[in-house]
């Protein structure tokens, strides 16, 4: 059953992972703002063409 | 579908969707309202940023209004204050705008580098209404962006002063979220670790039970000494300055539960309560979290200086120059161009000034001033570029010595919340409770008198009952927030519900800033609409200016013979047709003015037309919640208007002694001071600068707008306009609310009580504790957020 100390030692080193994963998104301003990337994340990438006509199916 | 939408696009604009009213202004077959919107859309076309109108129908802001003028941003002492970051090479700043508003908005602002390459980078903060900038040194300046974004129609609102939100909140933010992060973390770690000890272990398996109990202990030194860290500093705070505020059992608890279970780990005599503690500490932090949480896109500490320019135009030596607004000196000479604010207390020396001063004393209608007169500071210019003398530097003038008053310089006394006032009592019954039990075991059995002591401040530890607030006030506030009342903090909620004296503004508070809405009863041509029109030009009479606003023809006829019975009318011969305008009696016709709005009867060549009819400019539902709120508390007028409306505003205020008019800045604090002096509790409602002293004063002021992205003056909530007639459902709302508050402390106690029922005795187990406290947390959040919404289903508000 020894192998309960080396399983319990995994788990709780998984979760410092995880942990620490969540301060480096912190740290790095993931949490400032929680709504533009929502937004942001449907626009195309490309600058569309003029010439291409805008159609009613593009409207979010 | 295509086809029929543009049929439709066509009478409104394409880039902002204000009515069409000229043909004047198309391109690409496409219909602008203005020069402005046209512009716009011609640098979006050029720049192959069309897409702007795909992601939303007419997504610009009208281009009507009046650009600004940027020199002052060249100004090196001014720009330096204004950047976040500055090297050789890049400039990082941050812009407030306002017309940020919808996806388009996101999409342009973040591809700016298209239509200026030196912009580096620009991310956009939706919420808060900012955007980033990043751009090259060389290539661009300070003002070029700012001309760039104005000629896109994303005007920067710039000001020194509680524009641009701090960095410091998102610091704060990020600290809390940590703590939260930290605690919720070792708090399931702890939970799983405790679980084989609640099922019970078998001899062979409790040298598992000494691995887990050291493992909870580590878990839990740093949930103590860092996530529940700020109970202890606020406990001792509060206890130095002679107050036992909620904070002091949490403390005690924490402290208690620590301590005890580190000697049944450390002794091998129980399992300890550390999961009772983790998870205390988790949920409290959560607490805090929703009571912090607060409305980034409102501002509600600005003074006078985020009104006021950033910089003023000197005239010295011929050369016009720009400069800071608080480097202004008595003596300059200054230039204010049309639709600018006059920025001292100054002398008129040249040009034609007609200034309004509405936003400063409340008085509706521009002033004209001749030269050599004194204008006071804060007015509106409204007509062509003047040129001044300033005579007091800006902090001293009429308008801004305001803000020397004491009650700027002191805080607001701190609002003593319910939570406040129970914490106390609470505090005290706990530990006579412990005491008394540790005593009674002292006698009877001397081991567990240390036990049952220890189980009290435990099973006690008012995790629900600070819960109770937070959740019931944040669940208030978002139900206020939508239907359109912003309040800076929780403490407001409690607030609103002890009111017992309203004061109102009037000017743009009571009355809307909108124009009243005119209509003609009758048949009436053109020819005899330009004939109104010209006759009632020449009034000063508040009517006639709003019928000639309303008909807003250009003047094509002199009219002659003009006389003027004061209150009663006006006649004159337009165009070679006798014009009479006034009232049923002055045009001596039969008595028929038992109309409920104001009227103006029109008879042209002895021939009766029909009447015009005023509706009054009262806000929507003024007479409503007048009503409902005179049956429960008192209203009282401030106006710094003349008393014009005072005989329409009599049946709203009951008495004339509560209705006071010409009230200066000053006068309105005094008032208030005097209200609270006789024990009132005083809500303030306004909306100009003049209203900052009242609104300071009071115990809550509120301050209404039509676009909460306009200047507010400093206060405790932004009303917007639009909601005007929700002001009994909120206040409702709120003492609600505070039932709620009741309800749940009583809930917590039982549960409290239920505990402490196992505590005295010494029986408590860490099972219990540890059962007792989710459950009683957990029945707290879902009956405050279920009672409040419920309510506010009472009162209408969703």
């Amino acid at each position: 059953m020894n192998i309960l100390f080396f399983l319990i030692g995994c788990s709780i080193l998984l979760a410092l992972i995880f942990l620490a994963a969540f301060f480096w998104a912190m740290r790095s301003g993931q949490n400032d703002d929680t709504y533009t990337p929502s937004v942001r994340i449907l626009f195309d990438d490309e600058v569309i063409d003029p010439v291409k006509k805008i159609g009613d199916k593009d409207h979010i | 579908m295509l086809k029929e939408k543009s049929a439709a696009i066509h009478s409104v604009c394409f880039h902002c969707g204000d009515k069409v009213l000229e043909d004047s202004f198309q391109t690409d077959l496409k219909t602008f309202c203005c020069a402005g919107c046209k512009a716009v859309y011609s640098i979006l076309s050029k720049h192959n940023l069309s897409s702007y109108y795909v992601y939303n129908d007419v997504p610009g802001q009208t281009q009507k209004g009046i650009k600004q003028n940027l020199e002052y941003l060249d100004v090196e002492e001014i720009s330096a204050k204004l950047v976040d970051y500055q090297d050789d090479q890049i400039t990082i700043i941050t812009f407030y705008i306002p017309a940020i508003h919808c996806s388009s908005c996101i999409w342009l602002l973040e591809n700016l580098h298209e239509l200026l390459p030196s912009v580096l980078k620009s991310r956009i903060d939706f919420l808060k209404k900012q955007v980033n900038i990043t751009f090259k040194n060389e290539a661009t300046t300070l003002k070029n962006i700012v001309e760039l974004l104005a000629s896109i129609g994303y005007d920067p609102l710039i000001s020194l002063q509680d524009v641009v939100k701090e960095k410091t909140t998102n610091l704060a933010d990020r600290d809390l979220l940590s703590k939260i992060a930290v605690a919720g973390f070792c708090f399931g770690n702890v939970m799983l670790l405790s679980f084989p000890d609640y099922f019970g272990l078998g001899d062979f398996e409790k040298v598992y039970a000494r691995f887990f109990g050291w493992l909870n202990l580590a878990f839990s030194i740093p949930v103590v000494l860092y996530s529940g860290r700020d109970y202890f500093i606020s406990a001792w705070n509060n206890l130095k300055a002679g107050r036992l505020n909620l904070d002091f059992p949490l403390a005690l608890g924490i402290a208690v539960m620590f301590l005890r279970s580190l000697y049944e780990i450390t002794t091998h005599t129980g399992a300890g309560f550390m999961d009772t503690l983790c998870g205390l500490i988790f949920f409290l932090q959560i607490g805090k979290w929703m009571q912090q949480r607060t409305f980034h896109h409102i501002s509600f500490e600005r003074d006078y200086r985020s009104y006021f320019p950033v910089a003023v135009t000197i005239i010295k030596d011929g050369i016009e120059k720009s400069v800071p607004l608080a480097a202004l000196k008595i003596g300059d000479r200054i230039l204010v161009r049309s639709m600018e604010i006059i920025p001292a207390d100054a002398i008129l020396l040249k040009g034609t000034a007609e200034i309004d001063f509405s936003f400063v004393t409340g008085e509706s209608e521009p002033i004209m001033k001749s030269l050599g007169e004194i204008v006071y500071a804060g007015g509106r210019q409204t007509t062509g570029i003047i040129e001044m003398e300033v005579l007091k530097p800006v902090s001293q003038s009429y308008l801004t010595q305001l803000w020397n008053n004491d009650a700027f310089l002191k805080p607001k006394n701190g609002i003593k919340t319910f939570s406040d006032t129970a914490s106390k009592y609470f505090s005290f019954a706990l530990l006579s409770i412990a005491i008394a039990s540790a005593t009674y075991w002292l006698f009877q059995d001397s081991n567990r008198a240390m036990a049952s002591f220890t189980a009290v401040l435990i099973i006690a530890c008012p995790c629900a009952l600070a819960l109770s607030s937070p959740f019931t006030l944040a669940a208030v506030i978002s139900i206020f927030d939508k239907n359109g009342l912003y309040l800076k903090n929780n403490a407001v909620v409690e607030e609103l519900a002890k009111i017992d004296t309203y004061v109102f503004d009037k000017t743009g508070t009571i009355t809307s800033p909108q124009a009243a809405s005119v209509s003609f009863n009758g048949e009436i041509n053109d020819g005899q609409r330009q004939q109104i029109c010209d006759l009632a030009r020449n009034s000063g009479h508040p009517l006639s200016r709003e019928l000639t606003k309303h008909i807003s023809l250009k003047e094509k006829f002199i009219a002659c013979y003009y006389t003027e019975k004061i209150g009663r009318g006006i006649s004159g011969i337009v165009d070679g047709n006798h014009v009479k305008l006034g009232s049923s009696a002055f045009l001596g016709l039969p008595l028929i003015d038992s109309f409920e709005q104001t009227s103006v009867h029109v008879m042209i060549d002895e021939k009766y037309l029909g009447y015009f009819k005023f509706n009054q400019p009262w806000r929507k539902g003024f007479k409503n919640v007048a009503q409902r709120l005179n049956n429960q508390a008192d209203l009282h007028l401030l106006s710094g208007d003349r008393d014009h409306d005072k005989a329409s505003l009599i049946p709203f205020f009951t008495s004339a002694s509560k209705m006071h008019f010409e009230q200066s800045p000053q006068n309105k604090l005094e008032y208030i001071l005097n209200l609270q002096n006789a024990k009132r509790k005083v809500l303030m409602f306004g909306d100009g600068l003049n209203d900052s002293g009242a609104l300071k004063q009071s115990d809550l002021g509120i301050a209404i707008t039509d676009n909460i992205n306009n200047f507010t003056p400093g206060c405790d909530a932004v009303l917007d306009g639009k909601s005007f007639q929700k002001i009994p459902m909120f206040i409702q709302q709120a003492k609600d609310a505070v039932k709620v508050i009741h309800f749940s402390f009583a809930i917590s106690l039982t549960y409290n009580i239920v505990g402490l029922f196992f505590a005295v005795q010494g029986l408590l187990s860490p099972l219990i504790a540890a059962i007792l406290m989710p459950v009683s947390t957990i029945t707290i959040i879902l009956f405050t957020t279920l009672a409040v919404s419920a309510f506010a289903r009472k009162n209408n508000l969703i």
